[in-house]
């Protein structure tokens, strides 16, 4: 070795050199499978149904790795039994049994910790660094707490169920940590899986495979099938899966919401993002410049919450861009193998041609570039770290989910227009806070909408903090209390009975829209619709005739339209001031709404009786309820709160509980007042703005229900009432892109599915009965925390802290 | 700011012709430091996941480190042959029979300096004559700095008639924690009138200026007051130099260099005894400035153990064993 030279020389040059990782026992591994795998079922590897495999690559190096299955609809099916036969036993199992399997699994990642990075890094592209030091140690971590979970699961979670058998598939960019954030949470829940791994990232997963048959797990808990798109979309089709939980695209996301519309199958998503990193002038600007290589000039930028939109205060913008500069030429492109390397390579020449056309959108568009100028070799699919300054927010590169190592650089004048910047988007995944100010920081904060706001810091993780999104990023939490909930429902629900020909309720409306010829001796009263605080007459100009079970006109109602639906999700809108009111007031309008409905129990009493045809006794005792309702959400204003992590670094997460925003409820027909506030009470006693479809047929309660709101200081918009036909009103409500959530009970199990359909448009949460009926009278079933957690969205706000 | 480019290695003469004159006290410049413990923290420990150097290229950066280290003893029971066997030991740093097989023979591989007290510095000075090897002298009360003003003044220029090339002067912590920036300007400037043409190397104590930003602004005063190099720790406070505390100096280093076009040197000393250790600091400087800061004109390690350590690594890349103490001349 001419070690003598190249001291001397290197003594002048003070360069790195290199420092390549082995991979000599990632490919002993591979080849002890001669670089051949199938699926991973019932505890065993198999051969494919049908003798059909697709290559994996080094994207670095261009080398092939292995040939995988690629599963046929046969191979889901044989998967999916196995995931079926395996659930019985694992969920009588108890807790500490599964908790022991699940410590195992911790144990043994970190066993062969380093294996499991190597072969991460070779089959991804990304740095040795990145998977040694931060993929490899949160996949034990999140096995370790989940395993905790799994001890504690009967004492915290009671009266709640695994799903069942739940199919989940999972992205490229971050192989071995989704697989554990999917994995972990859903057989701490007692559920069993079956996980498709990406096409393009195969291997970690058959490793892992081999470690939970190390570990003993019984066989069938954890199902590995190999393939591709037609393979996941034949998982998420079939019949005997009983949740869906996906990682990915916002596109591939609607496709499987759509595709799981109706089934009643569970449904996580966690999609594709745009996230702001906002730089004040007051921050540490050096610090902000390497939140910005954490954030997003990390894993190539193939990151879904990568901070990809820079909001700079104008003042320091020239400075903030010189740094970034600066910064871009420390950086180091190559070999992910080699330990001095900030970024690897890019997955494929798909994303990398992708990358660069969108990079040649932006300067086409107007941006100017900032390239690293440091080299990169030739193979395999190097894109350096890249800035676009100063961007305009319509540009492409502005909007785009570019998913690749390229900032898009915005100036801003004030914390005001910061903030609008940020949520100037459809996705709404993370942000990050650069301000030394405190007040400042944390009056933000809460406005951000994020699923995850990080102060003077990015892309910091733990088992322990929920991460997840709002609006087009996705809905359901991964991580913590509530990334459990996303594996559990309550025990009830699977009880459930559809409506039967007995319950379903169809004549309390006349279809006609001639006169009827009333008779009713009082003087005639003439509902409108409630919007805005106001009774206002319906866009449609028509009325309908509301009968009694004999057919008596009782009254008439207004025929909402689509219009009215525009009109009352405007009036939602300029509402917002309610989703930022103290709980305390929220709390007092919800008593006094009690007191008020109380003073004229009688009349809201006969009015039921009429309706309906329920004995006065029954009426009597639905409104009853429905005042002791609306105590209970009187109660839980100021006490439904959220809760302080402490992950294992200097920092408190704060695990906020944020209002939805504006949510449509579609009320159920039976019990048309105890349906009613049953639904409205949670949702607006957590901060939302509420459009109702009161009871289709039974709608005269509602009505009468304006006068109570209008003597009970609920602010106009917050809660908008909205008579007609259910079906016409909710494809409005469903496809409308300012709605965030829909909650649907209608007795028509079409409704649900239609709402779950239509809800891909902004990706809008949803909670349908999908035609099952529940018991209003019931607080097991009709009130409750399940209410509140579906009114609400977690933020984990993550401050880290010390001088 | 402009950007930071690579460039060759600066010679001693350069950067005398372009040695820091100070600037104005510029306290506005003062109120926009912010520093953020975490992302520090962050910076360091992402920093040594990011970059390591390995076989030949540890070699080379290990002699390099000598070449970096200023040779201190700072002890009460110093004497004469001490400090005379401390500086052959800066001659010759490392076994020769280790330099010759590492091919370096030729490179002449000395210490940057030979740090010690104004008492020992005529000794340093007399055992180094035949060599370009500068005498540091600490001084101004060394370490707390609090002895009366002139006599201060008086400590720096003994120490620069009897040879010291450069002075390690110490603050008044109490400026910084007050908040005095005048008072602290005022006297890092008096110090460097008092030096001459000897270089000022400032010693901020940082262990004693409780947060950070304490420590960004009292580097920024120094250096307006015409420091040549800022340095963290006199070696006697109970925390000396890490790299949390680095990271913020150095990016002051390079914010004035920015705003003023002069090159500051880096100290750090104490506790830093470790091969290891030393890698990272010349990682932090090569990333966080440039390769203008991996040489003794402006980049100086205080440390009295940390040289031991490098030669038993230099002879375990020669040998393939690991080495041991007593093969290698004490200093």
């Amino acid at each position: 070795m001419s070690t003598e030279a190249n001291t001397k020389e290197i003594f002048e040059t003070m360069d790195y050199g290199t420092a390549i990782e082995s991979d000599a026992h990632a490919w002993e591994w591979l080849k002890s499978h001669q670089q051949k795998f199938g699926h991973f079922i019932y505890g065993e590897m198999l051969i494919p149904e049908k003798n059909e495999y697709f290559s994996t690559y080094n994207p670095a190096t261009g080398d092939r790795l292995a040939d995988v299955a690629c599963g046929t609809a046969g191979d889901v099916d044989t998967a999916v039994k196995s995931a079926r036969s395996a659930l019985a036993e694992w969920q009588a199992l108890s807790c500490y049994e599964r908790a022991k399997y699940m410590y195992a699994i911790a144990r043994l990642v970190q066993k062969h910790a380093r294996l499991f990075a190597v072969l991460e890094t070779m089959d991804n592209g990304k740095p040795i660094r990145e998977t040694r030091d931060i993929d490899v140690p949160l996949v034990s971590r999140h096995f370790y707490h989940h395993a905790g979970w799994a001890q504690l699961l009967d004492s915290e979670f009671p009266e709640h169920t695994a799903y069942g058998v739940v199919g989940q598939i999972i992205p490229w960019n971050f192989p071995l940590v989704m697989l554990a954030w999917k994995i972990a949470p859903a057989i701490a829940a007692g559920n069993t899986v079956v996980l498709k791994p990406a096409e393009q990232t195969p291997l970690t997963a058959m490793l892992f495979a081999e470690i939970c048959m190390e570990a003993g797990l019984p066989d069938g808990v954890v199902n590995i099938i190999q393939g591709d798109g037609k393979t996941g979309s034949a998982l998420v089709n079939h019949d005997d899966i009983d949740k869906v939980a996906f990682t990915g695209s916002t596109d591939v996301g609607r496709i499987i919401r759509k595709a799981t519309a109706g089934t009643n199958k569970g449904l996580t998503l966690e999609l594709g993002g745009k996230s702001p990193i906002i730089v004040f002038d007051d921050a540490d600007i050096d610090g902000a410049v390497e939140g910005i290589v954490n954030g997003l000039w990390f894993n190539q930028g193939e990151v879904c919450c990568a901070v990809s939109r820079l909001l700079v205060q104008e003042g320091i913008a020239t400075k903030m861009h010189e740094k970034l500069k600066a910064r871009l030429e420390k950086f180091r492109v190559g070999n992910p193998l080699d330990k001095s390397i900030d970024m690897g390579s890019i997955i494929n020449k798909t994303q990398f041609d992708r990358i660069d056309s969108l990079v040649k959108k932006g300067v086409e568009e107007g941006a100017e570039l900032m390239q690293s100028s440091t080299p990169a070799p030739t193979t395999g699919y190097f894109y350096p770290p890249t800035v676009l300054a100063n961007v305009s927010p319509s540009d492409t590169v502005a909007t785009t989910e570019i998913f690749g190592p390229v900032l898009s650089t915005m100036t801003f004048r004030t914390h005001e227009e910061a903030l609008a910047l940020a949520n100037n988007s459809r996705y709404g995944l993370a942000a990050s806070v650069w301000s030394e100010n405190i007040n400042l920081a944390l009056d933000l904060a809460p406005k951000l909408k994020a699923g995850v706001v990080w102060i003077n810091s990015a892309n910091l993780f733990d088992a322990a903090c929920g991460f997840g999104g709002f609006r087009e990023s996705g809905f359901g939490r991964e991580g913590g209390r509530e990334g459990m909930h996303a594996y559990l429902k309550p025990s009830f629900i699977k009880e459930l009975k559809p409506y039967d020909k007995d319950s379903i309720i169809n004549n309390g409306i006349s279809k006609e829209h001639g006169i009827k010829n009333a008779g009713i001796e009082q003087i005639d009263r003439t509902p409108k619709i409630y919007i805005c605080g106001k009774q206002a007459r319906p866009d449609s100009g028509y009325s309908l005739s509301v009968l009694s079970p004999s057919g008596e006109l009782l009254g008439q109602i207004a025929e909402g339209s689509r219009k009215d639906i525009r009109n009352a999700v405007e009036a939602a809108d300029k509402a917002d001031g309610w989703s930022k009111a103290p709980n305390h007031l929220r709390a007092q309008i919800l008593y006094y709404i009690a007191e008020n409905l109380e003073m004229r129990r009688e009349e809201f009493a006969k009015c039921i009786v009429e309706m309906t045809g329920v004995s006065k006794e029954e009426a009597v005792k639905e409104v009853e309820i429905s005042l002791q309702r609306l105590f209970t959400y009187g109660a839980w204003c100021d006490k439904f709160e959220g809760s302080v992590h402490f992950p294992p670094m200097r920092s408190i997460t704060l695990a906020m509980k944020e209002p939805v925003g504006i949510m449509g409820i579609i009320c159920p027909n039976e019990m048309p007042l105890l349906g009613f506030v049953s639904l409205i009470a949670p949702a607006i006693a957590m901060g939302n703005r509420v459009i109702a479809l009161p009871s289709e047929q039974h709608p005269l309660v509602a009505t009468l229900f304006y006068q109570i709101l209008e003597t009970s200081d609920l602010p106009a918009g917050v809660l908008n009432i909205i008579t007609g036909w259910h079906e016409e009103l909710t494809k409005t409500l469903a496809e409308h892109d300012n709605v965030d959530a829909i909650w649907c009970f209608a007795e028509n199990k079409n409704i649900s599915t239609f709402v779950e359909e239509a809800s891909i448009g902004n990706l809008k949460r949803t909670w349908c009965n999908n035609g099952l009926k529940r018991d209003w009278v019931n607080p097991i079933e009709a009130e409750g925390k399940e209410f509140l957690e579906r009114g609400t969205e977690i933020k984990n706000v993550w401050v880290p802290y010390g001088e | 700011m402009s950007t930071i480019t690579s460039k060759p290695v600066i010679h001693q003469l350069d950067i005398h012709q372009n040695r820091n004159s100070g600037t104005a006290l510029n306290l506005e410049w003062l109120d926009h430091i912010q520093v953020n413990f975490s992302s520090v923290e962050g910076r360091t420990k992402s920093l040594l996941g990011r970059r390591c150097v390995k076989k030949q290229w540890q070699e080379a950066w290990l002699l390099k480190a000598i070449t970096c280290m200023d040779l201190t003893t700072l002890g009460g029971d110093d004497t004469k042959g001490r400090v005379r066997r401390l500086c052959a030991k800066a001659k010759q740093p490392v076994r020769r029979d280790i330099i010759d097989a590492l091919g370096m023979t030729d490179a002449k591989i000395t210490t940057g300096a030979v740090c010690v007290y104004h008492e020992m510095v005529e000794t340093a000075v007399e055992a180094l004559a035949d060599t370009n090897i500068p005498v540091a002298a600490v001084s101004t009360g060394f370490p707390h700095g609090l002895s009366p003003m002139p006599q201060r003044i008086q400590e720096i220029k003994a120490s620069v008639k009897a040879g010291a090339k450069e002075i390690d002067i110490v603050i008044t912590r109490g400026h910084v924690l007050t908040g005095n920036w005048q008072a602290l300007y005022d006297e890092v400037s008096s110090f460097r009138e008092a030096c001459g043409d000897a270089h000022l190397k400032t010693i901020l104590a940082t262990g004693e200026l409780a947060t950070m930003r304490n420590v960004a602004k009292a580097s920024m005063v120094a250096m307006m007051a015409g420091a040549d190099f800022i340095k963290t720790s006199t070696g006697k406070e109970s925390v000396n130099a890490n790299l949390n505390v680095s990271l913020t100096m150095v990016r002051m280093i390079r914010d004035y260099f920015a705003e003023t076009g002069y090159k500051i040197g880096y100290k750090p000393a104490g506790g830093i005894s470790k091969a290891k250790d030393a890698l990272s600091y010349l990682i932090l400087m090569k990333e966080e400035l440039n390769n203008d800061w991996l040489s003794p004109e402006l980049f100086r390690f205080g440390a009295s153990s940390l040289l031991g350590d490098i030669e038993r690594q230099l002879e375990h890349f020669v040998t393939g064993h690991y080495s041991a103490n007593n093969r290698h001349p004490l200093a």
